[in-house]
């Protein structure tokens, strides 16, 4: 079994899940934001809004993951120049590509970020917001106040799952080069073909383990946190 | 209700029946009659060496593969080929879906472990691939605090880093045509992989003239035929067939069509192959 003492010396795989759970919470952070604003749009009274919104979601869910993660890489970085880390540091490639991962990665789960937000807006009883509206609360007051905490604590569990998702999709970022859990696997797989299911083994439960605690999270806290109705 | 359960039973069936055809999928025995179907595992990716241009296959790796089962006794129309990913090389013979691989693999001894090889058939080596026009970069140690690119799970790029210019940056990417299209556009500066590889991808129509192979190894890469584990039956006659193809001049002539154009110098000591090794 020294291909596991291996895993921790010479791999250092502790440092490619740390990646891993660092693209996670960035991206789930920044998915979150954008999800919301997406989610707001749709549910708005303006038809414009409404329109982007829909177009949004329907354009980037049904996009692979793998094609929007390497169009940020060759497409933003290579062909329109953009980059996001300073071109001089010696870095460079690693902090850009670690960036343009999480840029790709909270684009594409923004989307289910929003339907789940839109789910949960769904359980808010209509009369929540006719009320809102009698007292003379205008739009966003209502969504701010009335509809969007009790559509959060309504989104609770399919957020979970995006959230569950977005750990084990990271690994598509290895496609772009960043080192993290799946790449890593990637070179001990080539090194030692001869433990090839004990390496699958390590990873594969490294992932339950990053994964299984955020399930039963969400799972109790979506019990605690439901709306009493 | 009813058309529900039977488009679920459908759908079952079909499945069912994907799974026998993949369960079918496998190399044939051993023997070598008249019409015995053989399914030999090449790469689909590499220019020169194995590649896959709608319905055919070119490539030094195919062409050896091709006279190497003539021998064996398969005509060419017995041959199927299957591609097989670095990752998959080891889990395709021992399962036994192909019976040889030619694919770029080289032999060493973790791989031993799981699979034996006939050959050597080609002894490449690492090198760079640099832009036609480039003239800083003369070898593997000219590369601190440039950009490297190679590919994810390799360990070319990692050796440069740890053995000869520390302060390189890697790029990993997960096909080397991606590294291509980065070289061309500036934003690395080598890629770094197996110089047979590099050659290919430089004769490459659509890259003529952009870039250049540097042409100073630092490492040596013993491509090998893979076989299942212990199968020193056929290790002979792979070795054998591979004699007779160096003796006859066919080797120089399939080495001259597929990597001749690109200008690439193999090590004249040792390619082509004069002595394999022992069958174990």
């Amino acid at each position: 079994m020294d291909v596991i003492s291996e895993f921790f010396s010479e791999y250092d795989g502790l440092a490619a899940f740390r990646t891993t759970i660092y693209l996670t919470l960035l991206s789930a952070v920044l998915a979150l934001l954008i999800g919301t604003v997406v989610a707001v749009m749709r549910v708005s009274p303006v038809r414009v809004l409404q329109l982007i919104g829909t177009a949004y979601v329907n354009i980037v869910r049904n996009t692979p993951l793998t094609l929007v993660i390497v169009f940020c890489n060759l497409g933003l970085f290579l062909q329109l120049g953009v980059s996001l880390a300073n071109k001089d540091s010696n870095t460079f490639i690693n902090d850009n590509n670690f960036r343009l991962a999480v840029l790709g990665l909270s684009v594409y789960h923004a989307s289910f970020v929003a339907e789940a937000i839109r789910s949960g807006v769904n359980t808010v009883p209509l009369g929540q917001a006719e009320a809102a509206r009698a007292i003379g609360l205008p739009f966003l007051k209502t969504l701010r106040y009335v509809v969007l905490p009790q559509a959060f604590r309504g989104a609770i569990t399919p957020l979970g799952n995006v959230l569950i998702a977005l750990t084990k999709n990271s690994t598509v970022a290895s496609v772009i080069g960043v080192t993290e859990a799946s790449a890593v696997m990637k070179v001990m797989i080539e090194n030692r073909p001869d433990v090839l299911f004990v390496v699958f083994g390590i990873f594969a439960i490294g992932f339950v383990i990053l994964t299984l605690p955020v399930g039963m999270l969400f799972t109790s806290m979506s019990k605690r946190l439901a709306v009493k109705r | 209700m009813r058309q529900r359960i039977i488009a679920a039973l459908g759908i079952a069936g079909l499945a069912a029946t994907g799974l026998v055809a993949c369960g079918d999928d496998s190399g044939s025995g051993s023997g070598s009659g008249g019409g015995e179907k053989i399914t030999i595992g090449i790469k689909y990716d590499q220019p020169g060496i194995g590649l896959k241009e709608g319905t055919n296959y070119t490539g030094m790796d195919v062409d050896v593969a091709k006279y190497v089962a003539k021998e064996l006794g398969y005509s060419e129309d017995n041959i199927t080929f299957k591609e097989s990913p670095s990752a998959q090389r080891e889990t395709l013979l021992a399962n036994g879906q192909v019976k040889m691989i030619f694919a770029s693999y080289s032999i060493t001894d973790a791989r031993k472990e799981k699979v034996s090889f006939a050959g050597p058939y080609l002894t490449a080596g690492q090198d760079l691939l640099v832009k036609a026009d480039n003239t800083d970069i003369t070898g593997p140690d000219a590369l601190n605090g440039k950009k490297l690119c190679s590919v994810t799970g390799s360990t070319s790029a990692q050796k440069v880093k740890d053995k000869f210019a520390k302060t390189v940056q890697l790029q990993e990417y997960d096909g080397y045509s991606k590294c291509v299209e980065a070289l061309g556009a500036g934003a690395v500066d080598a890629l770094t992989t197996d110089n047979t590889i590099l050659a290919g991808y430089a004769s490459q129509a659509a890259n003529q003239g952009k870039f250049k192979v540097v042409g100073k190894t630092f490492s040596t890469e013993r491509y090998g035929v893979g076989l299942k584990k212990g199968d020193t039956e056929t290790c002979t006659k792979v070795n054998d067939a591979l004699k007779k193809m160096v003796d006859s001049g066919e080797w120089q002539k399939a080495f001259d069509k597929n990597l001749g154009p690109s200008g690439l110098k193999l090590d004249a000591a040792t390619n082509p192959p004069k002595t394999f090794d022992a069958c174990a």
